[in-house]
């Protein structure tokens, strides 16, 4: 696979296995995080607009 | 004076039309950050050969490098955006620099944080008081008390003006950051990319990095146009295209 001799190979990253993974998934829950705030956000300012808008249809 | 701009820049002034148009470039750019940044890690985690001193720690790089060119890119956009803001009074330039400072401060935080991690290895510490890094560093104190001053005004208008003065002052750091590596004798490295010189890396391994900036920037596009958008139907939510939206949607 690539520049590794086998799948534990490159598991270990010469040694260096700590470090790269801890990189990589720091970054992917950073990443992840910004997606789901935006997502989250969305479905609560939708929601919100829903309620206001069930009022406004039972107050007229 | 009156100085007239291009068209374009009167429409993007406009909620509903910088809404739609963002909602189509939205598609695109969350396809080709997926595409590119899925071809980018594979390659740099396992095709990418290692490097003949550091081994394999060095494939931070293709994730602390593209975050750190974000960091910094982004506080740019936020300071053009920003200036707009003021001198033209357009509602929609200070919301994409207030929907764009969480994202920087992400992309600081990846940087500082991927990069104290590889210099473990490397340099022997995790934190070092190095120009490069302090000056990084900063950058986040920076989009901290920006994101922070968006919040602190009861009036919305008054904490966009506060941030976009902050962003404005706060632009003299990003020259200090990219010369830092030249200006004080640092551990750090100088830069990865240039426009004049060629990499001093073998095509190997600048390549996956390249797709990685690429597949970054369009992940930031990708974010910093939803979260626009979002920001735009919340402050837009009396006017009658938002309402018109919101019952399209029930």
């Amino acid at each position: 696979m690539g520049y590794f001799n086998s799948f534990s190979d490159f598991l270990d990253m010469g040694g260096h296995a700590l470090y790269v993974w801890l990189s990589y998934a720091i970054t992917l829950l950073i990443f992840i995080a910004n997606i789901l705030s935006l997502w989250l956000k969305k479905r609560a300012f939708f929601n919100l607009a829903k309620r206001h808008a069930k009022r406004e249809q039972r107050n007229s | 004076m009156k100085i007239n701009m291009p068209r374009w820049f009167y429409q993007l002034a406009s909620p509903k039309w910088s809404y739609d148009f963002m909602g189509i470039l939205l598609p695109w750019f969350a396809t080709a950050a997926l595409l590119l940044l899925g071809v980018g890690f594979v390659w740099g985690l396992v095709f990418a050969p290692p490097d003949y001193q550091q081994g394999n720690s060095y494939r931070i790089i293709f994730i602390h490098v593209p975050s750190a060119i974000l960091a910094q890119s982004c506080f740019m956009l936020m300071a053009v955006a920003s200036g707009i803001g003021l001198v033209w009074k357009m509602k929609v330039a200070h919301i994409v620099a207030k929907s764009a400072a969480p994202i920087g401060a992400s992309m600081t935080i990846i940087a500082l944080a991927t990069g104290a991690i590889w210099g473990k290895p490397t340099w022997g510490a995790w934190w070092v008081w190095d120009a490069r890094l302090t000056s990084m560093l900063i950058l986040l104190f920076l989009y901290v008390g920006i994101i922070a001053l968006y919040s602190a005004f009861s009036n919305k208008s008054s904490g966009e003006q506060a941030a976009a003065i902050l962003t404005l002052v706060g632009l003299v750091n990003i020259p200090i950051i990219k010369y830092s590596v030249e200006w004080w004798n640092t551990l750090h490295q100088p830069a990865t990319f240039t426009l004049t010189k060629k990499p001093a890396m073998p095509p190997e391994m600048w390549l996956p990095l390249l797709v990685m900036v690429l597949g970054y920037y369009c992940f930031f596009a990708f974010l910093l146009m939803a979260r626009t958008r979002l920001e735009l139907l919340e402050r837009e939510n009396k006017s009658s295209w938002v309402i018109a939206l919101i019952n399209e949607k029930i």
